[in-house]
């Protein structure tokens, strides 16, 4: 069973927000509009966060793409009262839209906010709600419940039905989501961390391999590489 | 029931508001429903539009529903700790003012578990947490202890209630003899109004009549009770701070927040019986029962709860300031210097600073000296838990970005009419039951009268 995680360069990193684009095509989170985003409400499962140290002259800036962690140890998945989120047999935490309370005690453990509460019911202006992903996986979630980035796992079926149509067992190359597909400056890995022969395996253990807020102890799979 | 047909002064002072109602109590019940109604227009439209009408966003999920939930369950350990805890030293003083406590207890209660279902995103789905719940979770804590307590508060209000119940049904039995009510032909209104209090109390008394027997049962039943109620209320204020504490999160995953929300709750319990105890004294005219002696010790004990409070404070944050975690403190600057500067200083000032003053000599613990300190408390303890809850959601440990928690109109109307709907149950609760506890004031004075004999008596010459 491959162990999903993921890597991202800082170093090629150069913010254009693509990632977070083709994040919102493909799972379908809804356009928050200018006043609930500047409420801090926009519903961005993979968002770039502005790491802002010293005080202007001196003003440095780490910009830091963040998709869920999918931790090994997640502490929202923990403190769930109905399992309605939960790490599944492919070790990525997902949520189930149906059963969730939305009494958001996921997104108050989560130390990395990764977590988003429909604060209204979704809404597209006209032309873009003809173009939402059609999967049902990804059907748009009702107010009041959590979402997150779930690494697309709707392109993992796909790419094990592929596999499976093609009569061909299934590679770990087969899968990968959209915002690695679409990054420009190819600044994200995707693969199985337990595959020794895998990119992902072998830049994790780099020496500018770093995790977020390692010393957590929640075992983050999205290692980052320090920018040089 | 010995003199059935001569009230004793106690028992006209406790029936009296239970068969006449003034106008100006009207008054406080139609504003009391007012504020209620609002809050209730309010709450129907934030279930229709989504939690999107609060003031809660990213990272600060939790707002003044969580405050006004830790709040509802910590005052409602003021039953607890007054009546159980008292029954079971046997402190005489206790039993005037054990009812009243009671009630708070029941009522609070139930505020505290509708503040969860106004914050739950999914109102509808509230029932997946007995379909799928599971105790992995602190709010699966939270829901089994809360609904315990609620279990055995509601037995444990009932139980002494018992006698008086059976008092009631003998004082409003109609003047019509029954045999001629069931012969009656024609069911009209008038004779409703006549009989509907009487039947009400005869099945609440569960035949009720004093026998030597019922009395030595329901001591056993009450003294159960009490014991197994302290245990209850302390796992519920603790498991209630571990819906804070089990998280990792900078100043809340810390060993004191049980303790420290238990010795809160026991605090604001304390200070909300007496601003209720005050106000139904001087209401229902119970001065010659309710008198200094009450006042004075439970003042005592509320001093001591603050100094507790003190304590357990100053442990909390001197060991976090004399770290160096970088996550902590900037949880701790937002409160000592920050934002939550003036809150976290009001929080000291009402609680510690205010109780003290006040409390400290004999003359302060009068009617209006502990009232004072007590809505000084009440005050101070909400603010406890709001600068326990928004300075550590608001600064997540990732620290990219800060939230700012500013509460809208629907929360703050959902607060008011929370606490009115608590003040409405209580007052209308104490129209139908009696405030004081007839029966055990009376043992009480029984109690008294058979001691001043017997020292009487060891003081009289030997023959």
């Amino acid at each position: 069973m491959p162990r999903w995680g993921m890597v991202i360069d800082l170093d090629k990193c150069f913010a254009c927000q693509s990632c977070t684009a083709a994040c919102r095509m493909e799972n379908n989170t809804p356009p928050a509009g200018p006043d609930q985003t500047g409420r801090d409400r926009a519903i961005l499962w993979n968002e770039v966060l502005a790491f802002v140290h010293g005080e202007y002259p001196k003003v440095e800036v780490l910009l830091v793409p963040r998709p869920c962690q999918q931790c090994d140890k997640p502490p929202c998945t923990y403190v769930c009262p109905v399992k309605a989120t939960y790490k599944n047999e492919d070790g990525i935490v997902v949520v189930d839209y149906q059963r969730c309370i939305g009494c958001r005690m996921c997104a108050v453990a989560c130390p990395y906010q990764v977590r988003y509460f429909n604060w209204y019911a979704p809404e597209w202006p006209a032309g873009m709600r003809e173009h939402l992903n059609p999967d049902p996986e990804v059907a748009p979630r009702p107010k009041g419940v959590i979402e997150k980035c779930t690494f697309c796992i709707q392109r993992l079926r796909h790419a094990k039905e592929k596999a499976a149509a093609e009569g061909r067992p299934f590679n770990a190359a087969d899968y990968q989501p959209a915002c690695v597909q679409t990054c420009t400056g190819h600044a994200r890995y995707f693969g199985d961390l337990d595959d020794p022969n895998s990119l992902v395996y072998q830049l994790s253990r780099s020496p500018r391999a770093f995790r977020l807020l390692e010393e957590m102890g929640t075992e983050p799979k999205v290692y980052y590489l320090k920018q040089g | 029931m010995e003199n059935v047909h001569r009230e004793t002064e106690l028992e006209r002072a406790v029936l009296n508001p239970l068969r006449h109602t003034t106008v100006q109590f009207w008054l406080v019940i139609g504003v009391l429903s007012a504020v209620v109604l609002v809050g209730a227009i309010t709450l129907v439209r934030q279930w229709v539009l989504g939690l999107g009408v609060t003031g809660l966003s990213r990272p600060i999920y939790w707002g003044i529903y969580i405050t006004n939930f830790v709040f509802f369950i910590g005052i409602s350990h003021a039953g607890t700790l007054i009546s159980a805890i008292l029954r079971v030293t046997q402190a005489e003083w206790r039993r005037p003012i054990t009812r009243i406590a009671e009630a708070i207890t029941f009522f609070a209660l139930i505020l505290g578990a509708i503040q969860i279902l106004i914050d739950l995103g999914r109102l509808d789905r509230v029932l997946n947490v007995i379909f799928f719940g599971r105790f992995q979770s602190p709010l699966l804590w939270d829901v089994t202890c809360i609904s315990l307590y609620l279990l055995s508060s509601t037995l444990y209000l009932y139980l002494p209630m018992i006698p008086d119940l059976a008092r009631l049904r003998d004082r409003m039995k109609p003047e019509l003899p029954l045999s001629a009510v069931g012969t009656l032909k024609r069911w009209n209104v008038e004779t409703f109004q006549h009989t509907w209090r009487y039947h009400f109390y005869r099945i609440l008394a569960l035949g009720w009549h004093g026998s030597a027997e019922q009395v030595r049962r329901l001591e056993r039943g009450i003294g159960i009770m009490a014991i197994l109620i302290i245990p209850i209320a302390v796992s519920v204020h603790t498991v209630v701070s571990w819906i804070f504490g089990m998280n990792m999160q900078p100043m809340w995953h810390s060993t004191i927040l049980g303790p420290y929300f238990v010795v809160g709750a026991i605090f604001s319990g304390i200070a909300t019986l007496f601003l209720f105890m005050t106000l139904i004294r001087k209401a229902w005219h119970l001065e010659p029962w309710i008198g200094p002696k009450q006042y004075d010790y439970l003042g005592i004990l509320l001093l001591v709860m603050s100094a507790f409070w003190g304590y357990f404070t100053l442990a909390e944050y001197l060991t976090t300031g004399y770290g160096t975690l970088v996550h902590e403190q900037e949880v701790l600057q937002a409160k000592l210097s920050g934002e939550y500067a003036p809150w976290f200083y009001a929080m000291v000032f009402l609680n510690f600073v205010v109780p003290f003053a006040i409390l400290i000599r004999r003359r302060g613990r009068t009617p209006v000296g502990t009232v004072i300190a007590s809505a000084a408390i009440a005050v101070g303890m909400w603010i406890e838990r709001f600068t326990i809850i928004a300075p550590t959601l608001t600064r997540p440990s990732l620290g990219y970005e800060r939230a700012i928690y500013a509460p809208t109109f629907t929360e703050i109307a959902i607060t008011a009419a929370s606490l009115a709907l608590f003040a409405l149950l209580f007052l209308l609760f104490f129209k139908i039951f009696p405030a004081i506890s007839v029966w055990e004031v009376e043992e009480g004075e029984h109690i008294a009268a058979v001691k001043r004999k017997a020292a009487e008596l060891l003081a009289a010459p030997q023959m």
